[in-house]
């Protein structure tokens, strides 16, 4: 049949997948697709939420401890860098609405430059805590300093702490990881023209999961680095 | 389909709120405010995270059909914790009998 | 009619099998049908290794201090049953084979709403599945299929990391087949097709897709942690820094418990399929049967402490969840009183799918009722651990889930495959299977009652008639398994064509060709009519 062909090609280069009967249809399912799988990573991390709630509510003392050892400034800093990215990536998806292919691209590229960032001070953060021995299993070996602030709640309490805070920060600064891959893919796809007004549901899927994982850090901030109110 | 473009001002607005927050919640911490520092933080966390649900990612553009489905994200998580919270809550309200104290050994019948 | 002919060949119009040939146009389809072959075969795979473990431990059970293995080769046998079976076979089974197949057929789409991520789904499933082979070969695990801390985490040396990634990995098959489901019902309905009209069968998948959503990532979780926990030898599960086993099972039963509704809502929408054509009736009450399954899905989340009772959880938490447990049997209840209702006065004929879907219901029925004792705190205490819940379950999933398996294949197997297949045999089968099933399980209640502890490689003398009427009927239920095994694949080649429609049924998948072409439809359907909108005097014409 010659029309459904032609129809076919032309649907082609539009983006438009063969199961969707418009563009229409293939947005609406892609946005309810990715906050689904939104809602699966809410329970995700939120399992890993309750476990810490659970055991902060068992050791409170040691966690106090424990989050008082991190240094409040860079974990304020990431914070900001990564509502930043958030910012840019918000600013992409809206370059991609009025079809502003430079301003995707830039705005894109600078969330990764953020996102890239963040990780790095992590990296940091997470060295510094070898220099501290205060790795569980790997290297603990509180002394000094870091001792006397871990001692009042319990060592091995304080071990349970830091299980939590590499176990969140890690899975976090994976999906960080895979978003910056995400990103990047986004980034060749759009340098190509791929997205038009019309059509740039992945930037908008991509931005979903991108705010997301800055969500979490949002509650991994004050959860880690602000618990009890001395400092 | 969200067609709605969110203006510049807008997004730029929010991200400074954002910050605001982000700098008070930090403040906050070198405060005493006993239990309530958790509070002030989780409130604050709270209000963050719907700045960037509501704008950045564009549910207050979005069908009534994704708030339902981020709305039963955040009820089922609830559910995980509450009820899981009820178990350690009240275990303690059953302490062990007296006889079971750790200087007698227990006689067996 | 006689089967046993050699059809004539025939040149087959274009259909999703003869579409395209080579391994590439298999590994690599993207159509929602061929992914459910693949599905198909996989499961089968599965089937059979859980199902050699079982006949391993019920020969080993056939004498009081074990007739076959070493204890510690009888705990790595349970485990994988337990894991296999669950993960790999009854999680995945209906939505995957015949979900995948039926749902874009029934709702008037062409494929699912993400092709790519069906497919995905199959390779996830298969490289969980790699896995887990490779942690029973690589010396096999024996902590149970449920993981205990801290036995898992931090004593058991056995190969708890690669199985417990396998099935992390296999998780994600699972999220992503839900997510798909949801998002395809959602979007994708043909015009006129609203919800109250769409087959019951895709409110249970509907239902199932959300337990699979919401659920699953909570066991990955656990599963993360225990990794971890494992790997690191340091952890919040066991007591040595101050962590507690217990919140291991709150995750894991979290997840857990509602996939044991995972396992049987879909059975459950195959059920109403079923009825409704071989009872030639609407289903009676079938709002209430599409909520009932929505009802199930929701507080199938709020139980799972009653697998906890005698941990040491909070008395009061129990009280909590024994209730809920209660009340989940509700909605289950009115399915079983919707379906006899529908019967009642239908015009019933007994063809292969329908023995099944009845075979479902009194056995479902059995296994619902046995669960009462069970969420019951004080008959709990008498039960837990002991064979009573090994009946209770099995009575659950195999005399329902694998039933309604079976039967949902039965049913659909002419537009699957475009072949019938002997009804003669198959309700042979069928009888075989359900005495071989009862043989095997019902000593099973017994012996729980009695006292015998589970996954124990031995037993008291006096218990032992009963293990050997017990793996008697093990043998025999696993002659029934093969039949249909060999009389499907007959069927491919010999079988009589199968026209569009073979059972005069209801549901838009009957429309099409059987097998249907690759886009499914060769003019997109418009819905008119009620869900089993079959006429008061209508009998099945056998063909």
């Amino acid at each position: 049949m010659p029309d459904a062909h032609a129809e076919h090609a032309q649907t082609e280069s539009s983006g438009l997948a063969h199961q969707f009967e418009d563009l229409a249809q293939q947005h609406d399912a892609d946005t309810l697709g990715i906050w689904i799988f939104l809602v699966t990573e809410i329970m995700f991390f939120g399992g890993l939420f309750a476990a810490y709630a659970i055991l902060r509510w068992l050791y409170f003392a040691a966690f106090e401890g424990g989050s008082h050892i991190l240094d409040i400034r860079l974990g304020a800093i990431n914070t900001v860098v990564l509502l930043g990215s958030s910012l840019t990536m918000a600013l992409s998806v809206r370059s991609a609405q009025i079809g502003n292919r430079r301003a995707l691209v830039l705005f894109l590229i600078l969330t990764m430059i953020l996102g890239g960032a963040f990780l790095g001070v992590k990296a940091y953060e997470y060295r510094q805590k070898f220099v501290e021995h205060v790795v569980p299993s790997l290297d603990w070996a509180p002394e000094g300093e870091v001792l006397a602030r871990l001692a009042p709640g319990g060592l091995n309490h304080a071990q349970l702490y830091f299980f939590f805070y590499f176990a969140m920060t890690g899975l976090h600064a994976l999906h960080m990881i895979i978003g910056m891959g995400l990103l990047l893919w986004l980034v060749l796809r759009a340098r190509k023209g791929d997205f038009t007004p019309r059509y740039f549901a992945p930037v908008e899927v991509v931005g979903l999961y991108w705010h997301f994982v800055d969500i979490v850090w949002i509650f991994l901030f004050p959860l880690l680095y602000l618990i009890g109110g001395r400092y | 389909m969200s067609q709605r473009i969110v203006p510049l001002k807008t997004y730029v607005l929010v991200f400074v709120s954002l910050i605001g927050l982000t700098l008070l919640t930090t403040g906050v911490a070198f405060l005493d405010l006993g239990p309530f520092n958790t509070v002030v933080a989780l409130v604050i966390a709270f209000c963050k995270m719907l700045l960037v649900i509501l704008f950045f990612m564009h549910l207050r553009h979005s069908s009534g059909l994704t708030r339902i489905v981020l709305l039963a994200g955040f009820f089922w998580l609830a559910l995980l914790v509450t009820l899981t919270m009820t178990d350690y809550r009240t275990r303690t309200w059953t302490p062990a009998p007296d006889s079971w104290s750790t200087t007698a050994p227990p006689t067996h019948p | 009619m006689s089967t046993a002919t050699l059809e004539p060949r025939v040149q087959a119009p274009r259909n999703y099998l003869n579409a395209e040939y080579g391994w590439k146009s298999w590994l690599f389809t993207l159509d929602h049908k061929r992914i459910a072959l693949l599905y198909m075969v996989s499961i089968t795979f599965f089937f059979m290794v859980g199902g050699a473990a079982a006949v391993l431990m019920r020969i080993h059970l056939i004498e009081p201090q074990g007739a076959l293995v070493q204890p510690e080769t009888y705990n790595k046998l349970f485990t994988l049953h337990g894991v296999i079976m669950i993960f790999f076979f009854l999680v995945p089974s209906i939505p995957t084979v015949l979900g995948n197949f039926l749902i874009p057929l029934m709702i008037g789409a062409r494929d699912l709403a993400f092709p790519r991520l069906n497919l995905l789904s199959w390779y996830i499933y298969i490289v969980g599945g790699l896995f887990t082979l490779y942690s029973a070969i690589a010396g096999g695990v024996d902590t149970g299929w449920t993981f205990y801390t801290p036995y898992s985490s931090t004593y058991s040396n056995t190969q708890v990391t690669a199985v417990v990634v396998g099935v992390f990995i296999n998780g994600f098959s699972s999220i992503l087949t839900g997510l798909n489901f949801i998002v395809t019902i959602h979007k994708m309905r043909a015009p006129g097709l609203t919800w109250y009209r769409m087959p019951l069968f895709l409110w249970a998948m509907y239902a199932t897709s959300i337990i699979m959503v919401l659920g699953t990532p909570v066991l990955a979780i656990a599963l993360f942690l225990l990794a971890l926990e494992h790997l690191f030898h340091v952890g919040i599960f066991s007591p040595a820094l101050g962590g507690d086993p217990l919140l291991f099972q709150h995750l894991f039963w979290f997840y857990s418990h509602p996939t044991v509704y995972i396992m049987i809502l879909p059975a459950m929408g195959v059920v109403s399929e079923i009825i409704a054509c071989f009872a030639r009736k609407r289903i009676f009450g079938y709002k209430i049967v599409g909520f009932s399954s929505v009802a199930i899905a929701v507080l199938g989340f709020l139980v799972w402490g009653h697998h906890m009772f005698v941990t040491g959880q909070s008395i009061y938490a129990g009280l909590i969840f024994s209730f809920l447990s209660f009340m989940v049997a509700i909605p289950s209840a009115i399915k079983v009183f919707n379906w006899t209702s529908t019967l009642y006065k239908g015009s019933i004929s007994y063809e292969a799918p329908m023995l099944y879907a009845l075979g479902f219901i009194g056995l479902f029925t059995m296994g619902g009722l046995t669960g009462m004792f069970l969420a019951s705190l004080a008959t709990d205490v008498h039960l837990n651990g002991t064979y009573f819940i090994v009946a209770h379950f099995h009575y659950i999933m195999v005399g329902g889930a694998v039933m309604g398996y079976l039967g949902g294949m039965h049913f659909w197997w002419p537009k699957i495959s475009g072949r019938k297949y002997p009804n003669g045999w198959a309700a042979l089968a069928a009888a075989i299977i359900f005495v071989g099933f009862n043989l095997t399980f019902f000593p099973q209640f017994i012996l729980g009652y009695l006292g015998m502890p589970r996954r124990y490689a031995f037993y008291p003398a006096e218990f032992q008639v009963l293990n050997v009427m017990s793996s008697a009927g093990a043998s025999i239920l696993g002659v029934g398994y093969l039949i249909p095994l060999v009389y499907f694949i007959w069927s491919m080649r010999y079988g009589p064509v199968a026209e569009a429609n073979p059972w005069g049924a209801k549901g838009l998948e009957w429309q099409t060709s059987s097998p249907p072409p690759t886009e499914n439809f060769t003019k997109m359907p418009v819905v008119t009519e009620e869900a089993y909108a079959y006429a008061a005097e209508e009998k099945i014409n056998r063909a």
